[in-house]
């Protein structure tokens, strides 16, 4: 099955993007990625930048609206998103309590849904 | 066909249904994770039991009969559905652990693997919401139907469907693995767990007079799916303790009410309306997890029960013993419960002053609907005189009591 992790980091956390290579929270996603890898699980991710870079669209009544800002004014924000192929929801857990974003943060764990995928696909 | 065979058939689908539907429903969705369709084959199955073996005669293997006509029904249904390709792959798992033989008897032999220790544990999984716990494992493990489920933990019944729904649900969408977790995993797993299955005998407790049959019966079940996970775990002392635990309360139930349907206090009741062999069973389950040399909660809560249980023969109950177990159990977690439970002991040592110092540490805002404190307070209040403040405790202690024999007891005492 395929796994989303979506990764929730607190303020703190973004800023520390800021910082040297040798910060001890890039050091270790770096780990974190490698260890992902090895595994074979890593389907596919990226980081994203800050929250303010977001730019939030909505359309009513046929009329665009864009606010600036991200979609969810919540504590932690979207940072980052990881796909795993993982045989269970266990094994994804297993993985997502390892993410150095989940000590301040949090990362929930969705299923991927490949039927949705494949009706819009035919 | 004679009543009889009738008669015959329905007991041995009784019988089945009631020894061997965890089982199956266990082993029908281990590898499809479908708890819902597992129990959905299932139930046809036995409809179809209805109809066939009063006038065929019961089979020689009626799991195994079950077994087949279940499996036939879970592919029938995949297959008939819209999309076929999309249901390939469960499709293979479902006929993946069929031997190709028609005989509807010898399918997988007499021996149907035992999946229930794994169910257990994906219906205690920490991705399920904790209040879901107990009534899935009612639903899934023993067939409970909703309504009474829903019966026991005071919502409605279509609350508890959709509730149920979802939950599963999310077994199989989001892929919860039915496996034991692993050694490093089993302790934290296992708690929620016996939590689950301790919230299933307290649903069923309050109820002592047995005037609720559904109630009276989840305690039933409790210490079956108690003694199913000894079965499958005998080295985990914790499940002894549950175990263990809920026997020693279960043999007092005959004693907790008097002949006029009136609450009896533990101090008070009469030794020789326990049930002996419950007694029994249970000090031999606590004798066996001792030697393990890993003490938790539920084997500090039946040692608490087993000192009470040795009045039947000394006459006269250790109150020391008690109050040494409440502060190792207090030490273990510092829950409500243990902390007034250990506050009572202390009372019968050192007095109520002392008792009554232990129930004020306990902070305000946690004691506010905890119907305990409030009737230990009130006793020892009323032991040290000081009525109008007894009196209050004695008031809480009433409206937040659930069960009207033990109201009408505290009124009678507040005098």
């Amino acid at each position: 099955m395929q796994y989303a992790m979506l990764i929730y980091e607190a303020a703190e956390d973004f800023a520390r993007r800021k910082n040297d290579d040798d910060d001890p929270y890039i050091g270790a996603w770096r780990a974190y990625y490698k260890a992902m890898v090895a595994s074979g699980s890593y389907a596919g991710g990226n980081p994203l930048h800050l929250p303010e870079t977001g730019t939030t669209v909505r359309t009513k009544g046929g009329r665009r609206q864009i606010q600036d800002g991200p979609y969810a004014d919540t504590k932690e924000q979207l940072a980052g998103f990881i796909v795993m192929e993982l045989p269970s929801l266990d094994a994804a857990l297993e993985w997502a309590a390892r993410c150095p974003a989940s000590v301040l943060g949090a990362v929930e764990v969705r299923p991927v849904a490949l039927e949705s995928r494949r009706r819009i696909e035919r | 066909m004679s009543s009889r065979s009738h008669e015959d058939a329905h007991r041995a689908i009784e019988s089945v249904a009631r020894e061997s539907y965890g089982r199956l429903v266990a082993f029908l969705c281990a590898r499809t994770r479908d708890v819902a369709g597992a129990e959905d084959a299932l139930g046809e199955a036995l409809v179809a039991a209805l109809a066939t073996w009063p006038r065929e005669g019961t089979p020689n293997n009626p799991e195994g009969w079950l077994l087949t006509a279940a499996r036939r029904r879970l592919i029938d249904r995949l297959r008939h559905e819209r999309v076929e390709a999309e249901n390939a792959p469960t499709l293979k798992l479902v006929i993946g652990n069929d031997r190709g033989d028609d005989d509807e008897e010898s399918a997988l032999g007499p021996v149907i693997p035992d999946e229930r220790l794994k169910l257990l544990f994906v219906c205690a999984h920490p991705a399920i919401d904790l209040d879901m716990h107990t009534p899935l494992m009612l639903q899934a493990v023993l067939g409970l139907d909703a309504a009474a489920i829903a019966r026991a933990f005071l919502v409605s019944p279509t609350t508890m469907g959709q509730r149920l729904v979802r939950a599963k649900t999310k077994i199989r969408e989001a892929g919860i693995a039915f496996e034991v977790p692993e050694a490093h995993e089993l302790a934290q797993r296992l708690d929620a767990v016996l939590n689950a299955i301790y919230a299933a005998y307290g649903s069923g407790w309050e109820d002592a007079a047995g005037s609720d049959p559904r109630a009276r019966g989840l305690a039933d079940e409790a210490i079956w799916l108690a003694r199913v996970l000894r079965a499958r775990l005998p080295d985990e002392p914790e499940v002894r303790g549950l175990l263990a635990l809920m026997l020693y309360c279960e043999a007092r139930r005959p004693a907790r009410r008097d002949e006029d349907g009136r609450f009896v206090p533990l101090s008070e009741q009469d030794p020789r309306l326990w049930t002996a062999a419950m007694i029994d069973e249970a000090e031999h389950e606590l004798a066996d997890a001792a030697p393990k040399a890993r003490p938790g909660r539920f084997q500090l809560e039946a040692a608490i029960q087993s000192v009470h249980a040795e009045r039947a023969r000394s006459g006269n109950t250790d109150w020391s013993a008690i109050a040494w177990f409440y502060e190792r159990l207090v030490e273990l977690s510092p829950a409500i419960g243990a902390r007034v439970g250990r506050a009572a002991a202390v009372a019968e040592i050192e007095g109520p002053r002392a008792a009554l110092a232990l129930l004020d540490e306990i902070e305000e805002g946690s004691v506010q609907s905890y119907q305990p404190y409030w009737a230990v307070r009130a006793h020892l209040l009323k032991h040290l005189r000081r009525g109008p403040e007894a009196d209050e405790a004695f008031d809480r202690a009433i409206g937040l009591a659930e069960d009207d024999a033990v109201r009408r007891f505290l009124l009678e005492r507040r005098g």
